[in-house]
């Protein structure tokens, strides 16, 4: 018996890396207080979150258990899949909140820019890894145009914040991949150059969203509000906070969305500046192991994915925190691990999943 | 690395090169990583320690520091300026719970400074199961001058109370409109959500009030206002020390009706303590004149919240006063279908004026005994006198002859069975019947025999006093059909400036007049010398009617309807639509009297009461009563 309950334990463990796993563990404790306190002591969300949870664990240990040469021949299918989906939304999808965003597609309703967010990386991991030998400028130039085509469908939603996760995913990977200096300076020139083009090309709500982030005493009752709610929940913070379940602001019902995009205000909130700074620690821990992870990896396909993975990861949480903070605009990303919310929660544990089965699986590679 | 000193290949070479740089790349995002972190580090210290006593105060006084200021709602009138709905200044006393220590005996105490009746305690209680337990929510409305002096001396003893002066919405003619003024009540989640939907919550911040009923919520978006902005220091005992900014709110628009506040209350009253429903519309505008279905209720009730008992009552009363029963309430329209019947007759060129029908007082179809409603043959029946008289064989064999298709789509052309499109929310379409209806509704074909008593309004009819009176106006004018509208015009209160609610024609019928003369005739002589003629005997002026009579339920094969044996709210309904002047008429109107026996006894003198006053400026002394 001990020995098959240890066999078993092996083969639940043998794939799971327990340093990321620890530091992932850590971050969804916290993200547990912090979402009993957003929802007034009721424990429906909790435990909702809980079983999201449960299932976003259970998807990470199914992909660190995928070698990555699969995940490999997964890329061109998922790619063009997700491709297809989004042109299909943009010719039938559905209209909810004035975005179009969802696909009808007979049994269910699904959100393909979700799918893109996998695939993007998978794609272009795939692509550097196939032209290895004799990378060019015009392998780069390819790579930003299998970027941009997805990416400008879904800005076209519209949806801003997806759109700016995805380009950050694939230009993370561009950047990895080794795109020259000499072409990164003259695309950030260009990229300034063309920035009032970008501003009279944007929706009219999100040009109010830029505007109200420089000055949200602009519009205090629409779209001013987050902004100055959250403010002043982490302002009033402190050093050591109000103490859990004492957040006036949060309790108060001054902060929106508080267990969703808002959460962080509900956290600094109550556990101040420490507990910021506690919480910082753990994403940096969780990026820095991650990171080792990537320059460990044995194949260019790895290196490339498991970077773009860490970093869009670290994103995630600066764009959030940057949000809640009041110095980035309001764009509806989750924070990471924390936020309430089913979906993100499991493509953020895939992700972790894929960093662990590279880490995991590159002996085999090797022998 | 040995493996390398082994084999120096050119790929291995560039590959470990390749590596070199792309861990150089990791380690400069890695820096990256670090300097933003750091950045929203400083970023969090700046507002957690440096700004922190500013957050603060801004979060202990519990209070935004940006106040929204509701605007004032806007005021309906009728058409000659009488208040329909307006505002008024006063005090409420008001708790917030969270800052009382005991709810219970904090009410008990103030109970011994003010006035505070059961009712009020219950309407609180329900007000406090629907709301956040930081919100202020009223204990007692309306506190006299001498209440508010009694409890500014007695503040220190309650923290959490608060008297705070108001704008209340009040509704001085009380339940003769209720069901068209409507009533405006607290937001509910529901309300929220949609406001928020349509991108309009952040303009009823500051309020607590939306129109739930009639016209307080059809023209919400007018009534309602812009709220205004004010920017406020607030110390830590939550009071504003300075303000910063203020955007003033702007008003709400006023409405100005087509309705006449005199007629609706004459109507009103004329009903005495029957049920019914009343709709009198100008037929050359559309433009509706009165709106009556009785019994109604205090709107004034809902305004606050409405305390459960109250609400038990009027919900559960088998008068059901909540039920609109003029634009939602559907009866068979009786005898008074069969003016509309002689014209699709002539229409479609089925039946010349001139034909003669005889009525034995009964009419035989497929075995089946299709009585008349009295039991008096009436011999020779033309088609004026058809109408005079209101003759059942007539149409049944006139049903018969032109098919249920056909008669339903005529009906069609004057509104029936569809919705007449007024501007108060609620209303019903009633039914239509045709072929194609009844296999929707039951999947069943339709049956020849069905067709018989749909041609004196009895059958699968069933139509709104809207929808009769709108037809009736339109018959009136000559078939230039308008849709029926209650407000005239919306007034923007700072530019005077004022948006008619457009009286243009929905459709022209184009009706031969020749055809329009014969039954435009005919209803005239239904008052002078046919079913309705001895409520119209002294009238001066002409007035074209039709009397009607809907049965509640079906007699049986060879029984007779005695009234005095039937339970009251099984007794048949009494029905009358007339217009008047006869040529050239300014009112056409509907009128049901629930249960109250045939059309000409019960409902007729009711209309005459409206109708002298329209025409004569005449008050009535007393109910009209049936003779």
């Amino acid at each position: 018996m001990p020995i098959i309950l240890r066999r078993l334990l092996a083969f639940m463990t043998r794939h799971i890396d327990g340093v990321l796993l620890s530091a992932i563990l850590l971050l969804m404790f916290t993200g547990l207080v912090a979402l009993l306190s957003a929802s007034n002591g009721n424990y429906v969300r909790v435990s909702s979150q809980l079983m999201n949870m449960m299932v976003a664990l259970a998807v990470m240990w199914v992909f660190a258990n995928i070698p990555p040469h699969y995940l490999m021949r997964l890329a061109v299918p998922l790619f063009i899949t997700g491709c297809t989906l989004l042109v299909g939304v943009a010719v039938a999808g559905e209209v909810v909140n004035g975005a179009r965003r969802w696909l009808d597609i007979g049994i269910t309703r699904i959100q393909p820019s979700e799918l893109m967010k996998i695939a993007m990386p998978l794609m272009l991991a795939w692509y550097f890894n196939r032209n290895e030998a004799s990378l060019k400028l015009r392998n780069y130039a390819i790579a930003a145009l299998m970027l941009a085509f997805p990416a400008a469908l879904i800005l076209r939603q519209p949806d801003l914040g997806t759109a700016l996760l995805i380009t950050a995913s694939g230009g993370y990977l561009i950047f990895l991949a080794g795109l020259s200096w000499r072409v990164i300076i003259a695309l950030g020139g260009l990229a300034a150059a063309s920035l009032p083009f970008l501003w009279s090309a944007m929706h009219d709500y999100q040009r109010q969203r830029v505007l109200t982030l420089l000055d949200p005493t602009q519009d205090p009752l629409g779209s001013g509000y987050h902004t100055i709610q959250s403010t002043i929940a982490v302002g009033s913070g402190g050093i050591l906070g109000k103490g859990w379940m004492n957040g006036t602001q949060t309790h108060l019902d001054f902060i929106p969305e508080r267990t969703t995009d808002f959460i962080f205000a509900v956290y600094a909130e109550e556990f101040g500046l420490l507990g910021n700074a506690v919480l910082l620690a753990l994403y940096l821990f969780l990026i820095g192991r991650a990171m080792v992870i990537t320059a460990n990896a044995p194949t260019l396909f790895a290196r490339l994915l498991a970077g773009s993975i860490t970093l869009t990861f670290f994103t995630y949480a600066f764009v959030n925190l940057g949000m809640v903070s009041g110095i980035l605009p309001v764009v509806g990303v989750p924070l990471p691990l924390i936020s309430y919310g089913g979906t993100s929660l499991v493509s953020i544990c895939l992700g972790f999943g894929i960093l662990m089965s590279i880490n995991t699986h590159k002996k085999l590679v090797q022998t | 690395m040995s493996d390398l000193s082994i084999n120096p290949g050119i790929e291995i070479r560039d590959s470990e090169r390749e590596l070199q740089r792309f861990r150089g790349r990791l380690a400069l995002l890695g820096v990256f990583v670090l300097v933003l972190f750091g950045l929203l580090f400083t970023r969090f210290a700046y507002l957690q320690v440096v700004r922190h006593s500013h957050y603060s105060t801004l979060a202990e006084a519990n209070r935004i520091s940006v106040l929204p200021i509701a605007p004032h709602r806007g005021v309906i009138f009728d058409r000659n300026g009488v208040l329909l709905a307006h505002n008024y200044s006063a005090y409420t006393l008001e708790i917030i719970p969270s800052k009382t220590d005991n709810l219970e005996t904090t009410i008990d105490e103030l109970a011994t400074i003010v006035e505070i009746t059961p009712r009020d305690r219950r309407r609180f209680r329900k007000l406090l199961e629907e709301s956040k337990r930081f919100e202020s929510l009223p204990i007692r409305t309306r506190l006299s001058d001498e209440e508010i002096a009694r409890f500014a001396v007695n503040r220190y003893r309650f923290p959490g109370v608060e008297a705070k002066a108001r704008l209340f919405r009040q509704y001085p003619q009380g339940e003769i409109f209720s069901h068209v003024v409507g009533h405006i009540g607290r937001i509910n989640q529901r309300e929220i959500e949609q406001l928020e939907k349509s991108g309009r919550l952040a303009n009823y911040r500051g309020s607590d009030y939306i129109g739930k009923i009639g016209l307080e919520q059809s023209y919400e978006a007018a009534l309602h206002g812009t709220t205004g902005v004010e920017e406020v220091e607030v110390d830590s005992g939550g009071r504003a020390v300075r303000v910063l900014s203020r955007t003033p709110p702007v008003s709400g628009n006023n409405l100005v009706l087509h309705l006449d506040a005199r007629l609706q209350e004459i109507a009103y009253n004329a009903f005495g303590d029957r049920r019914g429903a009343l709709v009198a519309i100008d037929p050359r505008t559309g433009g509706v004149l009165a709106l009556v279905s009785k019994p109604g209720f205090d709107p004034n009730l809902f305004v606050d919240g409405i305390d459960p008992q109250s609400w038990a009552e009027l919900n559960g009363s088998p008068d059901k006063p909540l039920l609109n029963r003029a634009a939602s309430g559907t009866y068979p329209p009786g005898s008074t279908f069969k003016p509309f019947m002689a014209l699709a007759a002539l229409f479609y060129g089925k039946r010349p004026p001139q034909q003669v029908i005889s009525d034995p007082g009964y009419f035989m179809f497929g075995g089946h005994r299709f009585r008349d409603g009295r039991p008096v043959p009436l011999g020779a029946v033309d088609m004026h006198r058809s109408i005079v008289v209101s003759s059942d064989v007539y149409y049944y064999s006139l049903a018969n002859e032109l098919g249920i298709d056909p008669i339903a789509r005529f009906m069609a052309l004057f509104g029936f069975g569809s919705r007449t499109g007024i501007d108060i929310a609620g209303e019903s379409a009633g039914v239509l019947p045709s072929t194609e209806w009844k296999y929707r509704r039951f999947k069943q074909k339709w049956y020849a025999g069905e067709t018989i008593s749909v041609g004196i309004g009895q059958g699968y009819n069933s139509y709104t006093p809207l929808q009769l009176a709108s037809a009736t106006a339109t018959l009136a004018n000559d078939g230039l059909m308008f849709r029926p509208h209650i407000v005239d015009y919306v007034e923007d209160i700072r530019t005077r400036e004022k948006t008619p609610v457009a009286p243009k024609p929905l459709r022209d019928l184009e009706l031969k007049p020749e055809h329009l003369k014969i039954v435009k005739d005919a209803m005239v002589g239904v008052n002078k010398e046919g079913t309705s003629a001895r409520v119209f005997a002294d009238a001066p002026y002409v007035a074209a009617g039709k009397t009607g009579t809907a049965q509640v339920i079906a007699i049986k094969q060879g029984e007779k309807y005695v009234e005095s044996r039937v339970a009251e709210r099984h007794r048949d309904h009494a029905w009358f639509i007339v217009y008047a002047p006869a040529e050239n008429p300014t009112i056409a109107l509907a009128v049901i009297a629930e249960n109250s026996g045939f059309g000409a006894r019960a409902a007729a003198p009711i209309a005459r009461q409206v109708l002298d006053y329209h025409m004569l400026g005449k008050l009535p002394k007393q109910p009209a009563e049936a003779d």
